[in-house]
């Protein structure tokens, strides 16, 4: 319990993401790297898309991070709700662009991907209307995110709007089950085996890994942001900065 | 856990439970009009609208398609393993179209009951593999 009371102290959060970002950032970088290089140009192609399923590498990720972020904001949602801990809403408020971003890239890639294969770049099935939704409710938690008068009350309204817009989590990843939809099944699965090569499936997983790491980078950047403006009055900013102020140049980054 | 706090806890769980409860009883509702397509059966029970254009979704049945020699004009046989639908369709196919494939049909049943397709969609499934090892 001390230890979480530590961790939620604005100064020391931000020092340990401070700490947390170089390794996210190299991470990233090297299992991004891996899985493009081998899954753009190493792996075979598959025996009916040929080399037009390469794209799975950007778009299956992003729709699995997209869906992530959002599991993730929820959680901070609950936390800011019933515990009132602020670094909980700025969770939230630091999650939503960047979980669009995922949503959108999912949406544009799914769409590139369904001309060719299917014969069309829109299709209004369950799979691609609720993920289409999604984005949307990722936008208007950014709406909610730009500061009103009452902050505490509109992180309430933000909060609650989030926690029930996380019904919509199960029904973009069981719609193709309970509906019949132009968009296939899942193809990874972690009960089951996953309807995929192992050779393919290598650099799917390092993307997946890779672009977490990534997203999971800028949104950190964006919650450490938050905590330095709401503590820019508190005295270990001041410190912070007096003591940093020499070598600033250097820590821009 | 402080009686405030589990409060608050109680009271987002009622929320979100009667929410989602709203939610599945009007998606529950509306399952006909989620659902991207009929399947060959429900046109031969005659559930779909005639005169109206709909989307039928089967596999196409081997040895069924024919292309004319002078035209795009091709017609095929789309079944669910439990009834068949003919249809002919005049423009382009997609690349992944053949016999045994999967696709999603869109156009109007003409009174002899044979779909008259304005376009035709590949669905194709999860699986992902190198040719050899097909």
């Amino acid at each position: 319990m001390k230890f979480f009371k530590h961790l939620l102290s604005p100064k020391y959060s931000y020092e340990l993401i401070g700490k947390l970002m170089p390794w996210l950032g190299w991470i990233a970088a090297f299992t991004m790297l891996y899985g493009l290089v081998d899954g753009l140009f190493i792996v075979p192609p598959d025996y009916q898309q040929g080399d037009g399923f390469r794209i799975i590498y950007i778009h299956v990720p992003c729709a699995f991070l997209s869906l992530m972020i959002y599991a993730v904001m929820a959680i901070a949602a609950l936390l800011g709700l019933v515990w009132r801990i602020k670094l909980a809403d700025f969770a939230v408020i630091a999650g939503a662009p960047v979980g669009a971003m995922a949503t959108l890239i999912a949406l544009v890639t799914g769409s590139l991907w369904g001309k060719p294969m299917w014969g069309t770049w829109w299709v209004w099935d369950a799979r691609l209307t609720s993920e289409l939704i999604l984005l949307f409710i990722y936008i208007a938690i950014m709406g909610l995110s730009t500061g009103l008068a009452n902050q505490s009350q509109q992180s309430r309204l933000r909060n609650i709007f989030v926690l029930v817009g996380s019904l919509n989590l199960p029904i973009i990843h069981y719609s193709v089950y309970w509906w019949n939809t132009l968009h296939q099944g899942s193809t990874l699965s972690v009960t089951g085996p996953s309807h995929i090569a192992l050779v393919m499936l290598r650099p799917l997983l390092a993307m997946i890994i890779g672009l977490g790491c990534l997203f999971a980078l800028i949104g950190l950047m964006r919650l450490r942001n938050l905590i330095l403006w709401e503590s820019r009055k508190s005295q270990w900013v001041r410190l912070w900065v007096a003591t940093n102020k020499n070598n600033n140049k250097k820590e821009v980054l | 856990m402080h009686t405030l706090r589990k409060r608050r806890l109680i009271w987002i769980m009622v929320m979100l439970v009667l929410v989602g409860l709203a939610a599945a009883l009007a998606l529950y509702a509306l399952r006909q009009n989620i659902d991207l397509f009929f399947v060959p059966k429900q046109i031969v029970a005659g559930e779909a609208p005639k005169n109206h254009p709909i989307r039928v979704g089967g596999w196409v049945e081997k040895g069924s398609v024919h292309h004319s020699n002078n035209s795009l004009q091709v017609s095929f046989v789309i079944t669910d393993h439990a009834s068949n639908l003919s249809v002919i369709y005049n423009g382009i196919l997609p690349d992944l179209f053949r016999e045994g494939q999967a696709v999603v049909v869109e156009g109007q049943l003409n009174p002899q009951n044979v779909l008259v397709a304005t376009q035709v969609l590949a669905k194709h499934d999860e699986n992902y593999t190198p040719p050899q090892i097909k």
